[in-house]
């Protein structure tokens, strides 16, 4: 008798985890450990999957010793009656063995979704508190590969390996014992096997590890210049570039195919070697078997259950060493995924909280005529001794010598100091990388400074809490940023519990609402896409709405380059006007009427502020300013 | 659709068509090797003839190695075949897409053509492997298993007319109830991408408005409709072992039984019926396998569909052979030129232009954001076609043209460029091939760009990352169209490319122009007055119409949109 029929061979190994990226996992016994606390978080799931599992291949292997005495059983002239007895065990055993792979299978397949949507959720909780510039460092394509590839290639060993490595070292293990029951001397055989088997897998996965390597090195090149090229499609026809774009993408299509053939011809090789070894012990043990029954040591049932199980032993033990692969792979990926939920998040030393103003506190420096409602807030300071103190909210900002880098050594901000009292407007203009969008990044300590000092309403900003300093702060950005969902969802972001007519005030404020009302369902239109269907004058408008619903005291605008056609641009000047009526501001300005109405204009140069004073001033001293200014004029 | 991926392995067909004949060798031992056990069994142990035993048992020991040798072969001859095959679809996907026109790309997306190329390719060559491996053996085995079944005994036999359609029934049912939930799935996961990617583009307004939370529950939404469908979708696949079991472990009862009352009867030999059972095994193994594949075909198609696609994509734009390949001069002619964008049925978004320019003109195009500008000089080097009416260069109809020669002729700077990784000199070389380190010089001086560039440590040969990341905006620009400029073109477009270069370069640039490039005619889309004023003549767009051409001053006399654009900007803008 040959072959198996225990329940692990009904799977088709596949030969490790094929073109799925992975590199090999640096830490694998931490990074296994940690993985197991994802996997295990509903632990008595687990278990009772684990044990089913276990459960389930017992049966196989109960159900193949089973047939020694059936089949010594069945002789010419025996019992029917005692045939049938036994027939109908054999199928009980096997019916349960179906029934518990089943239920097991299904079990994994729930726990192996859940531990996935876990370590997604993590990882997008984590990556939401990281500070900015993890982002600046990173393509996109490289963060959310981890949400998929090397999610899934965790999926993947959870959800086929885990109950195969289970089922497979159960059979094994099983087959073992059932072998030396029934003959320890035909064991021996089985040892000898396995001493060689082994060291054909310790042999062929050392090349195999190699190889995929290189396999995934060639992949990594050939898919970065697949980005790129394609990418850049347009001005490859433009320059008439096409052959040598082929030719560079043949070179690294033609070094994937010299590796991946190595690497896949390893991954599959130990099948047949396996299955086909498997054959020639198998023949050992007829022959030995045979003369062993001939020598009247050995009955016929017992050969055939012996036959059955060195035909069950070797398929599982390739299958053991295919799924260490898929191991590998997850671990990897695990690796890459723990190291973003190991960065650490944006720190927030902030004490000082924004509270609603009560009526009766002690205001320190108070400044009680405004009536808006951002005007009935207050920061909370603490002292040592537990007595609080309250600071209402102004909107003062001053800049103390503030030096700044992104780089070591590079400095961007030189020794800034400005100061915008509450309702004061400051512009800042200057050529592209003097640093006037730093000076924005920083008042929302989306960097932290290296030296210096920035003051919010007499506080230092390091000891605000984050969330409450960005509360106070509302930020134009000059690239609108708009998310899929309707126009009304995109305004409502700047205040989430907005009412519906707020966001209408909020869009008739900032100009938005007639292109809006035109649009086909009005604020309930959907946009995706970034709101590509937009023109960028509309996605303006839109993004003056946000921060119109947030009201914030204090605006940070980066008025954007890009014109746009005359008409939208009156309306998004005129709406930018009216938002900033009131509130402190700090601009970086390319509109002259923005510059013209501003208390204060800081010309930056290299990070430093050269000039400073109004409008006039600025013209009367014939500086950089004026050189601007008359450039332009000279040119417009 | 197979037959459309034939020639793509016919270079490896040798390993194609061997390695699979290798496979039906190990079939044959494998079908073998009961037998010859089976009559070790009945005739070598019952007679008790220890030098048949020998010599059987030899001879199944060398089998045995001839099938390893076999199987472990013909797994190398799939591996050269498949890994062969995706090279092959991988490079006829890029050529076919080099040879796409820009409506071509426009249809499909720049991520998706990724996707395509890598992902697709790679399901595809992973399902070939396996089909080489499987495809062939599980049928060898299943007929040649059936034989033997047959010729031990055909009562016994009956059994797989009532296994054999129970499993293609419940295969059947499992692939077609799985196959929609598979592209749930897969647009689950779409959306699950898309929510981390708009997180990732909207970071810096996330944080500003301080709504990590609410992404935070938006991303769950996404992530936990993802977990279901994968339940729902995998949990069906799992279904398929089972019931393969089930199906198996039934008929080797059912064989006992039947088979035990023949052996009982004396019409059946013990060993008859230890074989049957190895047999039986195999036929439903190879079932099983085969309904394996089909579970792996189903999702193959998918992304074999998506790359026929690319494949089938008719090349709108082709030049005409034996063309035209000198352009006379630069001068330009539109007549009675309308253009719509594929897909755009509604309205066109060039009506009826006509103009002339003449050889070495200077000229300005200017209009608000959809007018109509990019489109309009696009039609020039043929990266789209006019729908209707005609588009000459130097007196002849583009079409005329061989495509390579129009293309050379007219050297266009597109609005979103991208330099390649490599050093700035190989980014310039584009332009032209043998340009001599004296004319590559001179190109970036007119561009303004000779200064920065040899403030760089190394010069020319500093090496750029992908898209020029560290260059600035204004930079990569000058970058452009100084790579343009070695083209040495008949006609020089610009389509808005000095966005992010500062007012007073762009003067000097504008001002090089004029000097060093006399007899090229130049367009230049710009949003800035300033960039175009001093053109010899400017063009106004308005939502696909042409609203006037003349100069400066014609204009600002006759065009009531130059005027209104002219005194917003004059009051308007002081810096970029």
């Amino acid at each position: 008798m040959s072959n198996s029929h225990a329940p692990q061979s009904q799977k088709i190994s596949m030969p490790g985890p094929g073109f799925r990226s992975f590199e090999k996992p640096k830490n694998a016994s931490r990074t296994f450990t940690r993985l197991i606390r994802y996997i295990g978080s509903n632990p008595l799931k687990l278990f009772i999957a684990v044990t089913l599992i276990i459960l389930s291949s017992l049966a196989g292997v109960l159900a193949t010793w089973y047939l020694k005495p059936l089949i010594n059983g069945i002789k010419e002239g025996a019992q029917l009656s005692s045939l049938a007895t036994s027939l109908l065990t054999m199928a009980g055993i096997y019916l349960a063995s179906v029934i518990l792979a089943y239920v097991s299978n299904l079990m994994i397949v729930k726990i192996a979704a859940g531990t996935s949507n876990c370590i997604r959720k993590e990882l997008f909780e984590h990556m939401m508190d990281l500070p900015v510039n993890y982002f600046d460092s990173r393509s996109h394509g490289e963060i959310m590969s981890r949400f998929t590839n090397d999610v899934d290639n965790i999926n993947m060993a959870l959800e086929q390996g885990l109950s195969q490595l289970i089922t497979s070292s159960v059979t094994v293990a099983g087959v073992f014992v059932m072998m030396l029951l029934l003959s320890p001397f035909l064991t021996l055989f089985v040892l000898l096997f396995l001493v060689v088997m082994l060291w054909i897998t310790k042999t062929v996965g050392k090349k195999s590890s190699l190889y995929f390597r290189s396999q995934q090195k060639s992949l990594g090149e050939l898919n970065g210049i697949i980005e790129e090229l394609i990418e850049g499609q347009k001005v490859i026809k433009v320059f008439q570039h096409e052959q040598h774009a082929r030719e560079a993408f043949r070179k690294k299509n033609e070094s994937l195919r010299q590796s991946a053939t190595e690497a896949q011809t390893f991954a599959g090789i130990l099948m047949p070697i396996m299955g086909n070894l498997s054959y020639a012990h198998y023949s050992v043990t007829v022959m030995v078997g045979a003369i062993l029954a001939i020598n009247g040591r050995m009955d016929i049932g017992t050969i055939a259950a012996f036959l059955q199980y060195t035909r069950s032993f070797s398929m599982p033990i390739t299958m053991i060493a295919n799924q260490f692969n898929t191991l590998l792979a997850a671990l990897a990926g695990a690796e890459r995924i723990f190291e973003v939920i190991d960065s650490p998040v944006e720190a927030d030393n902030g004490t000082i909280r924004l509270i609603q103003k009560k009526e009766g506190v002690n205001m320190v420096a108070g400044r009680n005529d405004e009536s808006s409602a951002l005007h009935q807030l207050a920061w909370e300071i603490e002292t040592d001794g537990g007595i609080k103190s309250y600071v209402p909210l102004a909107g003062d900002i001053r800049f103390n010598d503030v030096t700044f880098s992104y780089l070591p050594e590079k400095n961007v901000l030189k020794s800034v100091s400005f100061y915008a009292k509450p309702g004061q407007k400051v512009a800042f203009v200057g050529s592209t990388g003097a640093g006037k969008t730093t000076i924005t990044n920083l008042v929302n300590r989306f960097y932290s400074i290296d030296s210096g000092r920035i003051v919010f309403d007499g506080i230092d900003i390091t000891h605000i809490n984050k969330s409450d300093l960005r509360r106070t702060l509302g930020v134009v950005l000059q690239d609108v940023h708009l998310f899929n969902g309707t126009v009304k969802d995109n305004i409502r972001y700047g205040k989430l519990d907005a009412t519906d007519e707020e966001i209408i005030r909020a869009a008739k404020l900032a100009n938005a609402h007639s292109f809006i009302m035109k649009l086909p369902n009005g604020y309930d239109t959907v946009l995706s896409h970034d709101g590509t269907s937009l023109s960028q004058g509309q996605r303006q408008l839109l993004s003056i709405a946000r921060a119109a619903v947030a009201d914030p005291p204090v605006l940070i605008l980066d008025e954007a380059t890009s014109s746009v056609d005359t008409h939208t641009e009156k309306l998004i000047e005129a709406g930018m006007d009216k938002l900033m009526q009131g509130r402190t501001t700090l601009v970086i300005a390319h509109r002259l009427s923005t510059i013209r109405n501003a208390n204060a204009i800081m010309v930056l140069e290299h990070g430093e502020i050269i000039e400073r004073g109004s409008h006039s001033e600025l013209l009367d001293i014939c500086g950089r300013y004026y050189e601007l200014y008359t450039g332009a004029t000279e040119l417009a | 659709m197979l037959k459309k991926f034939i020639p793509y392995i016919k270079p490896y067909r040798l390993a194609a068509i061997i390695g699979p004949l290798l496979v039906f060798a190990e079939v044959v031992i494998d079908i073998l090797m009961p037998l010859m056990m089976a009559s070790i069994v009945d005739i070598g142990i019952k007679t008790s003839n220890m030098e048949y035993i020998y010599r059987h048992g030899t001879i199944m020991i060398v089998l045995a190695l001839i099938a390893l040798g076999c199987g472990a072969f013909s797994n190398r001859l799939a591996a050269i075949a498949s890994q062969g095959f995706g090279y092959q679809v991988r490079q006829g996907l890029f050529d076919k897409i080099q040879d796409f026109s820009f409506a071509n790309l426009d249809r499909f997306s720049v991520p998706s053509l990724i996707t395509r190329l890598t992902n697709d390719v790679n399901n595809l060559q992973q399902s070939v492997m396996m089909g080489l491996r499987m495809l062939v053996r599980a049928p060898f085995m299943m007929i040649l298993a059936l034989i033997m079944v047959l010729s031990i005994n055909r009562r016994l036999s009956m059994i797989f007319l009532v296994a054999i359609p129970l499993l293609a029934f419940s295969l059947y049912f499992i692939l077609t109830s799985a196959h929609p939930r598979f592209r749930v799935l897969q647009s689950k996961i779409d959306r699950m991408n898309t929510s981390v990617q708009e997180t990732l583009i909207g970071i810096r307004v996330i944080k500003s408005f301080v709504r990590a939370d609410h992404e935070k529950g938006r991303f769950k939404e996404s992530n936990d409709s993802l977990m279901k469908s994968a339940v729902h979708a995998v949990s069906l696949v799992v279904l398929n072992g089972p019931i393969m079991q089930l199906i198996m472990y039934a008929c080797i009862v059912s064989i006992l039984w039947f088979g035990g009352n023949m052996v009982i009867g004396g019409r059946l030999l013990t060993g008859q019926l230890i074989s049957f059972i190895t047999y039986v095994t195999q036929i439903l193994m190879s079932l099983n396998m085969l309904s394996m594949l089909f579970l792996m075909f189903t999702r193959a198609k998918a992304s074999a569909d998506r790359i026929l696609e690319v494949f089938d994509t008719d090349i709108d734009i082709v030049g005409k052979k034996n063309g035209i390949t000198e352009a006379a001069d630069g001068s330009i002619e539109y007549r009675n030129v309308s253009f719509r964008y594929p897909g755009n049925s509604m309205v066109d978004d060039l009506n009826q232009i006509n103009f002339r320019i003449g050889s070495g003109e200077i000229i300005g195009i200017i209009g608000s954001t959809g007018s109509g500008k990019s489109t309009l000089v696009q039609l020039l080097p043929r990266l789209y076609d006019a729908t209707e009416g005609e588009v000459l260069l130097g007196g002849r109809d583009v079409k005329d043209y061989d495509l390579e020669a129009l293309r050379n002729a007219v050297s266009m700077v597109l609005q979103k460029n991208t330099l390649f990784t490599g050093t700035i000199r190989e980014n310039l070389l584009w332009g032209d091939e043998n340009a001599t380190e004296e004319e590559i010089r001179e190109a970036c001086e007119a561009v303004q760009a000779w200064e920065f560039i040899s403030q760089l440590p190394e010069g020319l040969d500093t090496v750029l990352g992908q898209g020029g990341v560290n260059l600035s905006g204004g930079q990569k620009q000058r970058l452009c169209i100084a790579r343009a400029l070695l083209k040495r073109p008949k006609v020089l477009i610009l389509d808005d490319s000095t966005s992010a270069v500062d007012m007073a370069t762009d003067a000097k640039i504008r001002h090089a122009f004029k000097t060093g490039l006399k007899g090229t005619t130049t367009i230049i889309i710009a949003q800035r007055i300033s960039s175009i004023e001093h053109a010899d003549r400017i063009i106004v767009m308005d939502n696909g119409f042409m609203d006037g051409i003349g100069t400066h001053e014609q204009m600002l006399e006759s065009n009531s949109i130059y005027r209104e654009i002219y005194t917003t900007q004059l009051e308007g803008s002081l810096t970029a």
